[in-house]
């Protein structure tokens, strides 16, 4: 990645934006992940538009309404809609209806474990769906705000209202209870298992030690963070909603306590979304602007991949080798970058 | 309005005690033809069913900010549901947010000041509160739910008046009144009011408040078309009203107007308010205000609920207006006396 390194005291930031293949969605975008060699970007409502190397859209009809959720392990997605139901989304493009709720309540959170067991939430209601095994579900005292899988075996983070509950769904009286005052909504383990982190309704994430369930408080946000991606190798966790990324570290045993985050890439706007590279100490972030860097984590060496003068960036995503980057804004506008 | 206002989606509260005739409303409101969309949020599936509109469940969960404040509240719920509906934005034209008849309007209103996603896309239009003209004046006295809902109102639609008598019907609006003199009142049998009185009606919006003034005459010549500046040239005060309605004084719930000529300094008033909310925020439901600073030709306006104000240099004073500050607050319990101290603390002598 020689291209990376910015010439020596140039106070023009080195661009790659003649590079990006654009992409037309015409369509609100939410997310983006990679499945094969495809970038599929997930709207707001209704489809799922995949787009090739070549810049060939084809799209895909998944829910008859709003897209609330999106989970992907690579070789599908699996979402909630506001109809009620849970779909996937395998490489192909072949759409599998997986579950639909008995009230059609909406579908707010979901889950997806390396094993190919499947989460998702309605309301209270948390259900786990882990190969033949039948369903199982758990009631949390508050709506469900996020899910997420651990690293290992078969178990489940559900944020809510004041705190966060693990649990094992095949090991009956199982769900732990990690207390903490405030709305949590997005959930993350760490990749080595030994953290748990919350994105709360305040502009903080909370974590916890698993070892011990001591309590990390990560403040300071102006805004709410809403995009948290881990570094390759799990040894940071970068984050949005300030107008720089914020990597607080996770390297230690015991992780950010005490420590301070790092903060890079400031521009005059928020970031709305962060991803980092699967492989090397990079990470690509879309600003409320709608400019995407690639910047390196050692020093935070910038590079420009997308200008602002758009909406926000709503999508950013790596493919898992690291050598295609999708973005795209709120209104569908994006591009691939390949490196 | 400005435009950034009005490229949000309006949203309003309906409230009301069990049975006041709220559903009754909100059917109304659906099946009238207006060629518009809404998105409704209910806590009852079922009684409603109008299939052009996106009805969605709620689950009324009240939960409390981070920030050491307890009566900073917000509907998680509708955090949550606010976030997904504005993925479908362009899909309706409004919303509507039913809430129980044992809900306090708070948590509902504040949702929409405290949370920065939900304020980007959304403004809270009005609370709208149904009353029942035959059982209201018994439910002030056994329930408190039902005061904060009349005390909470921008517009009260007094229903079921055809179930009451002349003396009674005086009655039950004198008891409101002496919650809240300042909420727009109609009567109406099975809610029949005009769309325009309980929608976009910018309770909220800073520009629009100007109607501090108490709402006696409208209540009492029943039109609603005609322009409500008018109060603005005249001088009445809300105890001295001779309208023959008997005045009630509720024991808990008032409301304070005040009100001053003399230039105020904003260095003193600022800190102030502030601290009034800070302190008394929780008795406080809400608070509306038209300031004219000393040594500053812009009026300035503000409105806030519990302890969350907003405000700001709304516009120039007109030639020949009157540059006269007025507040109003509506609360439980109010510190009268030292609200007016302070008040008068603020008065560049």
């Amino acid at each position: 990645m020689k291209e990376f390194t910015p010439a020596p005291d140039s106070a023009s930031i080195v661009s790659v934006t003649d590079r990006v293949k654009p992409v037309k969605l015409g369509m609100a975008v939410t997310s983006v992940h990679f499945l094969g060699p495809r970038a599929a970007f997930v709207g707001g409502e209704e489809n799922v538009a995949f787009v090739d190397a070549k810049g060939e859209i084809a799209t895909v009809a998944v829910h008859s309404g709003g897209i609330l959720s999106t989970a992907s392990d690579g070789k599908r997605l699996v979402m909630g809609g506001d109809d009620g139901k849970v779909v996937s989304l395998d490489a192909k493009g072949e759409v599998t209806l997986l579950a639909t709720d008995p009230k059609r309540r909406w579908i707010d959170a979901v889950a997806l474990h390396a094993d190919g067991a499947f989460a998702w939430s309605a309301g209270k209601i948390a259900t786990v769906k882990s190969g033949k095994n039948e369903e199982k579900s758990l009631e949390v005292p508050s709506t469900v705000g996020g899910l997420a899988f651990a690293p290992k075996g078969l178990r489940l983070a559900i944020a809510h209202y004041n705190g966060a509950t693990l649990w094992f769904p095949n090991m009956e009286g199982s769900a732990e209870f990690l207390p903490w005052a405030g709305s949590h909504h997005g959930v993350t383990f760490s990749p080595d298992n030994k953290f748990l982190v919350t994105a709360m309704h305040e502009p903080a994430l909370h974590g916890w030690r698993l070892a011990d369930n001591r309590h990390m408080r990560m403040t300071g946000y102006p805004s709410r963070v809403r995009s948290m991606s881990w570094s390759a190798g799990g040894k940071g966790l970068a984050t949005s909603g300030a107008d720089t990324v914020i990597i607080w570290p996770f390297a230690g045993k015991d992780g950010p306590m005490g420590k301070e985050p790092a903060m890079l890439a400031p521009l005059q706007a928020r970031v709305s979304v962060v991803a980092c590279h699967p492989k090397n100490d990079i990470l690509a972030a879309g600003y409320s602007d709608g400019t995407v860097l690639m910047v390196r984590l050692e020093d935070g060496a910038e590079i420009l991949v997308r200008r602002n003068g758009t909406p926000p960036v709503a999508a950013i995503a790596w493919n898992a080798k690291g050598t295609l980057l999708a973005f795209a804004d709120e209104n569908g506008d994006g591009g691939l970058l390949e490196l | 309005m400005s435009e950034a206002t009005a490229a949000k989606i309006p949203v309003t509260v309906l409230t009301g005690y069990l049975g006041a005739g709220k559903t009754t409303l909100l059917n109304r409101i659906l099946s009238e033809n207006h060629g518009k969309k809404y998105a409704v949020i209910v806590n009852e599936f079922g009684e409603i069913g109008i299939d052009n509109d996106l009805i969605i469940g709620a689950d009324e969960e009240v939960f409390e900010m981070n920030n050491g404040c307890i009566c900073c509240t917000v509907r998680g719920d509708l955090v949550r549901i606010m976030d997904g509906l504005m993925k479908r934005k362009g899909k309706f034209d409004a919303i509507i947010v039913e809430t129980t008849g044992l809900a306090d309007p708070a948590p509902v209103a504040q949702t929409f000041f405290v949370d920065e996603d939900v304020q980007k896309n959304a403004r809270l239009d009005a609370v709208v509160t149904v009353a029942d003209a035959k059982w209201l004046s018994d439910r002030l006295k056994d329930a408190p739910e039902a005061k904060n809902q009349i005390a909470f109102a921008d517009v009260i639609v007094l229903n079921k008046t055809d179930l009451v008598n002349k003396g009674e019907l005086a009655e039950v609006e004198a008891r409101i009144r002496g919650i809240n003199p300042y909420a727009k009142l109609h009567r109406t049998e099975r809610c029949s009011v005009a769309l325009a009185d309980v929608l976009d009606r910018g309770a909220f919006d800073l520009d629009r408040i100007l109607d501090i003034e108490p709402d006696f005459l409208e209540a009492d010549d029943h039109d609603h078309d005609h322009d409500h500046h008018h109060h603005h040239d005249q001088d009445h005060h809300h105890h001295d009203h001779g309208h023959g309605l008997k005045h009630y004084h509720d024991e808990d719930m008032q409301s304070l107007s005040l009100k001053t000529d003399k230039p105020l300094d904003p260095n003193v008033f600022m800190p102030w308010l502030q601290n009034l909310v800070q302190v008394e925020g929780g008795k406080i439901l809400r608070s509306k205000g038209i300031l004219a600073f000393h040594d500053d030709d812009d009026r300035y306006v503000f409105q806030g609920v519990h302890m969350m104000l907003e405000g700001n240099h709304q516009r120039k004073w007109k030639q020949g207006e009157k540059r006269e500050s007025r507040l109003v607050f509506i609360g439980r319990e109010l510190p009268e006396e030292a609200i007016r101290k302070g008040f008068e603390s603020c008065i560049v002598s």
